[in-house]
């Protein structure tokens, strides 16, 4: 028995890849498929720096198989910014500063966006519970929260 | 290196077979959120691993009413917390099961899984005690049901038989006047392992307590039913004095570990005002069913 064969969608392209049974989907993602937006930080479903969707269920890349992906439809950070448009959540993280080192990032806007599509309003406390598995050193969390706010109120203006 | 293997068994009887060839070496995921880290490690190698999220009965939520549910064991957080009517049978269930860990864990962490991984942390296990459910099993001999305090036997060590998996849990069917709650101790307020956990399962009439399930977690090898606390409470109107005895109980049931997160003597502490913490809050629940 050799690798075993994948077939799956990620971003919405179909994705065929070989991998071992004990390779993780971040494995995958950054080290064969190039895409290396989700970050290896703890590498123990601590710091959400790796957050995908899996069939639209925020999941840690690190706690996932890459051989259960099969069938399954994956979507990433890389996925967020729609023919080179950013998403409205990347333009309010800008705006409000919600970065410095930038490690974070990529797995706090996959959070904050599975977050907004399952409650387009949340409260603050809602924010702050849904992201508290997405670690953050620099910004001491507050900019992340109004950004996620303001990206909701505009989500709102426009609906 | 012998190559490993990752099976995606469609029907209980295929993972069982996988599982009961594999000689003890082969690793049952369901949300792989221990799992995977237990890889990572070192700490577990299997040469197997038996991924049972693809068999639909593990994925089943079945609502027989009043309270009756059958949860598959696969069944993630955060999809039985969509499910409208479980958490409203069983609030203390929900609770427990949604502290485990971030919404990225909640989107894979199972019932199954908590119980199987056999922490006495485990934040699941005491509200499942409580609740009463029954672990339904499958084997090589045929299925068998036990109480979830029976299934674990100390860290990391289960009851379970060689090629046995666990298929679902059963919960009973709730009297009028009844509900459950779970309550944790950590040193945040998120996303860290219980020094406590107590969960409290009561049925009332007016002001008398008809019946009860007491259950304590990380204070322990394994969770305890403490039904000592419970049988204090039954028949009881649950008067201060009464409630304090039943604290009591609860502290005197633990055989815990001093470690960084807390003494002996702390976690005794806490387990008695945890006990009446979350008793207070179920008797609040019951009153509204």
């Amino acid at each position: 028995m050799g690798k075993i064969h994948v077939t799956t969608k990620i971003n919405g392209d179909k994705t065929e890849y070989l991998c071992e049974a004990y390779d993780t989907m971040l494995d995958v993602l950054r080290k064969q498929l190039n895409l290396t937006g989700s970050k290896e930080v703890c590498s123990s479903g601590d710091c959400g720096a790796c957050s995908i969707t899996l069939d639209d269920r925020l999941v840690c890349s690190c706690l996932m198989l890459a051989a259960e992906a099969e069938g399954k439809e994956i979507k990433t950070i890389e996925g967020m910014t729609k023919n080179g448009k950013f998403h409205i959540l990347q333009e309010k993280f800008l705006e409000h500063a919600a970065l410095q080192c930038g490690i974070c990032t990529p797995g706090m806007l996959v959070a904050a966006k599975s977050l907004l599509e399952k409650n387009p309003s949340p409260t603050e406390t809602e924010i702050r519970f849904w992201l508290a598995g997405n670690l953050c050193r620099c910004t001491g969390y507050d900019k992340i929260v109004r950004a996620v706010q303001a990206a909701s109120d505009e989500i709102k203006e426009t609906a | 290196m012998t190559e490993v293997q990752f099976l995606t068994p469609k029907t209980v009887d295929e993972a069982v077979a996988f599982y009961k060839e594999s000689d003890g070496k082969a690793k049952i995921l369901a949300g792989g959120t221990d799992l995977l880290v237990q890889i990572r490690s070192g700490i577990s190698s299997p040469d197997k691993i038996i991924d049972v999220k693809n068999i639909s009965d593990l994925q089943q939520i079945t609502d027989n009413g009043e309270g009756s549910f059958i949860i598959g064991a696969a069944v993630s957080g955060a999809v039985l917390e969509e499910n409208e009517k479980f958490g409203k049978s069983w609030p203390g269930v929900l609770e427990a099961l949604r502290l485990i860990g971030s919404e990225q864990v909640q989107g894979r962490a199972s019932l199954g899984g908590n119980l199987c991984n056999a922490s006495p942390a485990g934040d699941s296990v005491p509200a499942l005690i409580a609740s009463g459910a029954n672990v339904n099993i499958q084997g090589p001999n045929g299925a068998r049901t036990l109480a979830v305090e029976h299934i674990n036997s100390g860290p990391g060590k289960t009851n379970l038989k060689d090629g046995e998996i666990v298929t679902s849990f059963s919960f009973p069917k709730k009297p009028n006047n009844s509900s459950d709650a779970y309550l944790r101790m950590i040193p945040r307020t998120e996303m860290d392992i219980a020094v406590v956990g107590c969960a409290v399962n009561i049925t009332i009439d007016q002001d008398k307590c008809i019946n009860a399930r007491v259950a304590l977690g990380a204070v322990a090898p394994t969770a305890l039913n403490i039904t000592k606390a419970s049988d204090i409470l039954i028949n009881s109107n649950l008067d201060e004095e009464t409630i304090n005895k039943a604290a009591k109980a609860c502290e005197e049931a633990c055989n815990p570990i001093d470690d960084k997160r807390g003494t002996i003597a702390y976690r005794k502490k806490v387990s008695g005002v945890l006990f009446k913490r979350a008793l207070k809050i179920a008797i609040e629940r019951a009153k509204k069913e």
